[in-house]
């Protein structure tokens, strides 16, 4: 164990730059699924709270259930989905970044509806009679709380960041770890685990980790920075 | 200048009573207060007149020239976590101006109440005070037909207290139609024409406001005053 | 527009969608194929060795998927790879006949080599592999299997068979059926001092050995052969069969088998070109 962790610090030392590149497919993968996420799951979970019709609760229920979506069984649907015998096979995304950035924004986009309509209806409670007395649309309104929010919100986009950087069972899927074109992080660590280099994958661990860490970061910073100036 | 008829409001909420066949017939001009112990349903009169709760049955009919605009101050005022001048911009989204006229409005009503100078200041670090007034910017800037105030100096302090007032008044003066729930006596006094007294969801008493607070009939509205001790001993020396 | 703009948000938005054009496969990229292969051809380096001779020759990018061989023949299936590098004979013939490819050819072979603990407590050692898996068996030793339908897992099934062996009966505790790859399953049999039969390839470059050794090689019942095919395009028309096939030549040319040749660690040859000339 010991012996591991020396090891795995020398091996920090020496990473390349097809680590630095896999990092980056990481990155870009999981922040452009994120986007996707939050620009799809925002309006969505902002439109859930602030409006009532039937079956709301139900469409609640399902994305606070969807939150805990099993990554693998997201990328097996949607290998079926993109395989070349699949309905969208025509497009070719299987084994590309676009189908894993595709099975990641799977994952994010109910996690960011269902965590910005606990936010956005927490602030609605708030706010929400004095915007609908102000005579606003439903979408309006929403726009309004969104904006009211949006430090919490920044809270929600880490935590998609989180999982969609983190997880493996749909990228692995859904890219096959092709060396140098579709492998991530955790594709990468997985496959030095299966090679026995254990303590080259804590060192790409620890990698993953930092990547995390900077991330959040730099958020806190914009959010405090941000807050600071907007209240 | 709209005149207000409630007629036979009923309100129930999770097997509640709040409205129990409220009838009022509130004037075209001036403020008119409600007054009333706590669960006599003024809040709840204002929301049904505002539309923001519809009742269990009855109605309030408004009586007017053309369209009715409303704002509304509540007794806290609700702030978007943005610039005072934005909560003001956001209110006039409905009136569908241009941006030139939306944004020249706001600029005149935040001065108006003496924010012009804090336009760009994160509305919710704004002092108590400086909210509400901000509120009835808000609430100015639409050039209200109709004003519900529900209890809006409840949690200022006495100079600002002051401030709101002058605004409700100026803003009569101008030619809006005021309702306001008040359980401040003194203010009921200074700025209110007439005044309804509620008790148990109904209207139990009308009439001019010096009137009605001096030489109160009915015994749900004496059992009120007596309760505001401070006050009677005020209003008889002044 | 107000003030109420969601600045951040749209921001954010730009920024993704900015990244997302920077993923989108741009049109101009060279000519790539998709090769399902199998995890022992993966992990042991032979790619990494391989791809960049051919595409430094061809152009044509190489694009290896790693699986068991039989899920490696079921992408196939689906049209989901342009070629398939496999080692598992009988899978590879029934391909064949289902017509998802109309030609099989040989490559090159590695071997199976049994490994398990030093200190071999069910006295396998030797050169008889079909004698040192009846050992194992009849000791009840701790014995780790792939599981997951690769050509390794056929071979090892085999080699229980052929040892006289009837393992639905005689599966008990010891036997580990894991049902991962190659190397989770030497993680797996290092962890646990069992035996395990690997291919030698993954086992040279396998570097969490523990107390593991060989125990069995050399027998020629644990040849490991594999076999190269181009998906029949007539079954799926998306496959890149010009590609694919300018592949398959060069694996198969002198210049190819010269490389799979050279390929070495720990100065140990690990595949052994076969292509019929």
């Amino acid at each position: 164990m010991l012996q591991t962790l020396q090891e795995t610090v020398s091996r920090l030392s020496s990473l390349d730059r097809d680590v630095l590149a896999i990092a980056w497919l990481s990155l870009r993968v999981s922040l452009t699924a994120v986007g996707i996420g939050l620009a799809l799951g925002i309006p969505l979970g902002a439109f859930l709270a602030v409006t009532a019709f039937p079956g709301r609760g139900a469409l609640v229920g399902l994305f606070n259930a969807f939150m805990g979506l099993p990554p693998v069984i997201v990328g097996l649907v949607l290998y079926l989905v993109l395989s070349r015998s699949g309905p969208l096979g025509s497009f070719g995304l299987l084994f590309t970044p676009g189908a894993m950035v595709a099975a990641q924004a799977v994952l994010a986009t109910p996690l960011v509806a269902a965590l910005t309509r606990q936010v956005v209806a927490d602030a609605e409670a708030h706010l929400g009679e004095q915007l609908r007395s102000l005579g606003l649309s439903a979408p309006r309104r929403a726009r309004a709380l969104i904006h009211d929010t949006r430090f919490s919100l920044v809270t929600t986009a880490l935590a998609s960041f989180g999982r969609a950087i983190s997880e493996i069972g749909a990228v692995l899927v859904v890219g096959g770890n092709i060396d140098g074109h579709t492998r991530t992080m955790t594709t990468a660590i997985s496959l030095e685990t299966q090679k026995g280099d254990l303590s080259l994958a804590l060192a790409l661990g620890l990698v993953l980790i930092g990547i995390v860490i900077a991330v959040n970061a730099v958020a806190a910073l914009l959010r405090g920075h941000a807050a600071r100036a907007y209240g | 200048m709209p005149s207000l008829r409630c007629e036979d409001l009923v309100l129930r909420l999770n097997g509640a009573t709040i409205l129990d066949g409220l009838n009022a017939a509130i004037p075209a001009t001036g403020i008119t207060a409600l007054i009333g112990p706590n669960g006599a349903g003024k809040s709840a009169t204002l929301r049904v007149i505002d539309g923001l709760m519809a009742p269990t049955s009855g109605r309030v009919r408004i009586v007017s020239d053309g369209p009715v605009r409303r704002a509304f101050v509540f007794q806290r005022p609700a702030l978007v976590r943005a610039s005072a001048f934005a909560n003001v911009a956001l209110a006039l989204v409905p009136l569908k101006l241009s941006r030139a006229a939306r944004e020249a409005r706001a600029r005149d009503a935040l001065a108006r109440v003496g924010l012009g100078d804090r336009a760009g200041a994160p509305a919710t670090r704004l002092s108590g005070g400086e909210q509400q007034r901000l509120a009835l910017a808000r609430a100015w800037a639409v050039e209200p037909d109709l004003l519900l105030a529900d209890e809006p100096t409840a949690n200022l302090d006495p100079a600002a207290t002051e401030l709101v007032e002058a605004l409700i008044a100026e803003m009569a003066a101008g030619g809006t139609k005021v309702v306001l729930v008040s359980h401040n006596l003194g203010q009921v006094m200074r700025l209110a024409a007439d005044v309804f007294v509620l008790a148990k969801g109904r209207a139990v008493e009308h009439g001019p406001t010096r009137t009605l607070l001096l030489s109160p009939q009915m015994p749900e509205t004496r059992a009120y005053l007596s309760g505001e001790l401070p006050w009677t001993s005020f209003a008889a020396a002044s | 527009m107000d003030l109420l703009r969601r600045r951040f948000v749209a921001h954010g938005v730009l920024a993704a969608l900015g990244l997302l054009v920077g993923l989108a496969p741009a049109r101009a990229e060279p000519a790539s194929i998709i090769v399902a292969s199998t995890t022992s051809t993966e992990q042991s380096g032979l790619f990494k060795h391989l791809l960049p001779l051919f595409e430094a020759k061809s152009g044509i990018t190489v694009k290896v998927v790693a699986l068991g061989t039989g899920q490696a023949l079921d992408a196939a299936r689906r049209g989901d790879a342009d070629v398939v590098l496999v080692h598992d004979r009988p899978a590879e013939e029934k391909f064949l006949s289902e017509g998802f490819a109309t030609k099989r050819q040989d490559v090159m072979y590695n071997d199976f080599v049994l490994v398990g603990p030093k200190a071999d407590p069910a006295g396998a050692k030797g050169d008889d592999v079909s004698a040192a898996f009846g050992k194992i068996a009849a000791a009840q030793a701790t014995f780790v299997s792939r599981g997951d339908r690769s050509g390794t897992h056929s071979a090892e099934l085999r080699t229980w068979k052929e040892a006289g062996v009837d393992l639905p009966a005689v599966k008990g505790a010891w036997y580990r059926d894991v049902g991962q790859g190659m190397g989770p399953a030497l993680n797996a049999a290092s962890a646990l001092d069992a035996y395990i039969l690997a291919d030698r390839g993954t086992w040279l470059s396998f570097k969490n050995r523990g107390n593991l050794a060989i125990l069995v090689e050399g027998d020629k019942r644990l040849f490991n052969p594999y076999g190269v095919m181009l998906v029949n395009p007539a079954k799926h028309p998306t496959v890149k069969a010009k590609e694919g096939q300018v592949f398959i030549d060069w694996l198969i040319s002198p210049e190819g088998q010269a490389a799979i040749a050279s390929y070495k660690i720990g100065g140990e040859q690990l595949f052994f070109p076969s292509a019929a000339r």
